[in-house]
């Protein structure tokens, strides 16, 4: 296990360097000069010299890569080119917010999708399952934009049973007046899908040898399915979930910025309108980094609940 | 006996199912309506302004509408002016006739089929041209992922040692980036708008999915007898890879291709929405649910309905679609 694990953040070094060579790839060679973006809509060539001097941007390539390479090690990639906070403050600052409305969002959809699949999975085949099914592919095709307006609409703008936007101080006024909407968009957006995928997980297992023995030595439906079944199942959707974690960290950035929600995501989409690169690199790399971090770490998880599983 | 070949049996299996067969036609009528807008059979005036402004639907009537409008124009007005006479208010009055009565000229309709927005363009034009926009980069950005995947997945997957590596690290690379930051961040640095760029970034970005597949599907195929054959009778690599392999796994990308233009059509829509997308001067359904945002707050409600309906209704029968030709190219699957 300690060599294994070892080895995998071994493995890290050339990932997180391909990362940092496409980040640097993107923002240096695709986009063209960002004093150009900076110095406004008449520069002069004076302006533009004296911002290159200041971004970096005027020193050779490897210079350049070298910066960006000692800003990732030190965790500080400057100001914010808009509004110069300091980007390791807005990360701090914006995280609390987004978990607020990620963790419960994440708790309640999975219980309910895992309810529903193993209900469906249980009736595979039957009429409630294929209208299950089809119900979920149609909710599935609407946009998330959609669900975003018409609830933010309805439930906000003219029942008035939530805020439409805003964001407090206390963290219960934020969980239970703020985010709640935006939680429950949430949970109706990845509802559908997330039913699609636990079914064939527990279709998986519904199938296998145990079940029959369990059923054979004359066990209840109830406990076969809530216990047995569901324990197995339960593996492969803990990795899902773990997996998607860090995408949804700042994935959420459509949710957050309808709703005000002052978190990880709206930052990011705030940073991509203002062209605004040093936020924009340095969640592109965390992002990354995290994302590592969880691969291992839902492997590690999956040979703790299942000892069956061989780590190579 | 006469053999059936593996894609007529195929087409036999996807007859027999009827929810497969009805979201083919679906699917074949969005296409074919692509086509016609492309040709410039419908659709073609789709940004003239034919109605009044926010026309209602015809099936409401333009009676209500009005009501509606003029209800809305009292409130506009300023409560008082505390007795003091507008300064500006004869010049504004004259402004207003004279734009009255140039767009009289061509007179407007009160009510529109689906209805008009802010300009009074038709909702039902607009969302027809909108799925062109969106179907094509849909489609276009699809095949440009899964040409790449496929081209990456068969070199990796055949040919094995240090280029197989080398895209597993190429790979692992994009992927450790989540989906839509990753395109957010170079639609970001790219910068500019239009329909060629977001089948670029959607494109480039969106293949490590069916790389991952087809990989392993080559590295399967590969050392199959049939290959091995091919290889006694001296075809080369390139002929095993794409003449004698590919057919066998064509399944796998045909079902990985179909998946995917229903993801892209569902990113362009939120890339457009964002302001990332297709330019300003062509429409797509994005573009019309990021209108219909503020829309909705006036009550105007039929842009929001019609684009999302043409959405979902293509979405849903491609889905739908893809569904049944898995279970028809891999019955053993279920």
């Amino acid at each position: 296990m300690l060599a294994y694990t070892l080895r995998r953040l071994w493995q890290f070094i050339p990932t997180l360097g391909g990362v940092v060579l496409l980040v640097f790839f993107v923002f240096n060679f695709v986009g063209g000069d960002p004093a150009y973006l900076l110095a406004g809509k008449f520069p002069n060539p004076d302006t533009i010299a004296n911002i290159r001097k200041q971004l970096g941007v005027d020193e050779p390539y490897v210079v350049q890569l070298w910066i960006f390479v000692k800003q990732i090690l030190t965790g500080d990639f400057g100001a914010s080119w808009s509004t110069n906070e300091r980007v390791s403050t807005i990360f701090a600052t914006r995280l609390g917010p987004s978990l607020t409305v990620l963790v419960p969002l994440l708790l309640i959809s999975t219980l309910l999708a895992m309810a529903a699949a193993m209900l469906v999975a249980y009736v595979r085949g039957s009429l409630t399952d294929r209208t299950v099914m089809v119900a979920c592919t149609v909710a599935q095709s609407v946009s998330i934009l959609v669900y975003i307006l018409v609830f933010q609409y309805l439930f906000a703008y003219q029942l008035g049973w939530f805020p439409v936007q805003g964001w407090g101080v206390s963290l219960m006024d934020n969980l239970l007046r703020y985010a709640v909407l935006a939680i429950v968009v949430g949970v109706a957006v990845s509802l559908a899908p997330d039913i699609r995928l636990y079914r064939t997980f527990f279709l998986d297992e519904i199938n296998q040898d145990y079940v029959r023995t369990a059923r054979a030595k004359g066990l209840s439906e109830a406990r076969v399915m809530w216990v047995h079944v569901l324990r197995n199942a339960g593996i492969p959707i803990v990795t899902n979930i773990l997996l998607q974690l860090p995408g949804l960290l700042a994935g959420a950035f459509l949710i957050e910025r309808f709703f005000g929600i002052p978190g990880i995501g709206r930052e990011v989409i705030l940073a991509v309108e203002r062209s605004d690169f040093p936020i924009i690199k340095a969640v592109t790399v965390y992002v990354a980094i995290a994302t590592m971090i969880v691969n291992l770490l839902a492997d590690l998880l999956y040979k703790a609940i299942d000892p069956r599983v061989q780590l190579k | 006996m006469k053999e059936s070949s593996v894609w007529a049996l195929a087409w036999k299996r996807f007859r027999r199912d009827r929810l497969g067969l009805g979201s083919l036609v679906v699917v074949v009528a969005y296409v074919a309506l692509m086509l016609a807008v492309a040709i410039g059979w419908a659709a073609r005036d789709w940004d003239r302004e034919a109605g009044v402004s926010f026309a209602p639907p015809t099936f409401i009537g333009a009676e209500a509408a009005q009501a509606q409008s003029v209800k809305t124009l009292e409130a506009a007005q300023p409560v008082s002016d505390y007795g003091i006479a507008d300064p500006l208010g004869p010049d504004l009055a004259e402004i207003a006739k004279g734009l009255s009565g140039a767009s009289a000229g061509e007179t407007r309709a009160p009510t529109l089929a689906l209805g008009a927005d802010k300009w009074g363009r038709a909702v039902l034009k607009k969302a027809v041209k909108g799925t062109e926009t969106s179907l094509f980069v849909g489609l276009a950005a699809a095949a440009l992922a899964t040409f790449l995947g496929t081209l990456f997945g068969a070199q990796a997957g055949y040919r094995g040692g240090k280029v197989d590596d080398f895209f597993n690290w190429l790979y692992s690379v994009l992927t450790s980036i989540p989906y839509l930051l990753l395109v957010l961040a170079v639609a970001a640095v790219v910068n500019q708008k239009g329909v060629l760029t977001v089948i670029l970034i959607l494109g480039l970005t969106g293949w490590t999915g069916i790389f991952r597949l087809v990989r392993a599907e080559y590295m399967k195929h590969k050392v199959r007898e049939y290959v091995l054959a091919a290889d006694a009778i001296g075809a080369s690599n390139t002929r095993r890879m794409y003449v004698h392999i590919l057919p066998n796994v064509s399944h796998v990308v045909l079902v990985q291709l179909s998946l995917h233009v229903v993801l892209f059509i569902k990113s362009e829509v939120i890339l457009t929405f964002l302001g990332f997308g297709v330019g300003v001067d062509t429409v797509s359904w994005g573009s019309m649910l990021a209108e219909a945002g503020t829309e909705l707050l006036l009550g105007k409600w039929w842009q929001l309905t019609a684009a999302t309906v043409f959405m979902a209704l293509l979405v849903t029968a491609f889905s739908l679609f893809t569904d049944a030709m898995r279970d028809a190219l891999d019955p053993r699957l279920k």
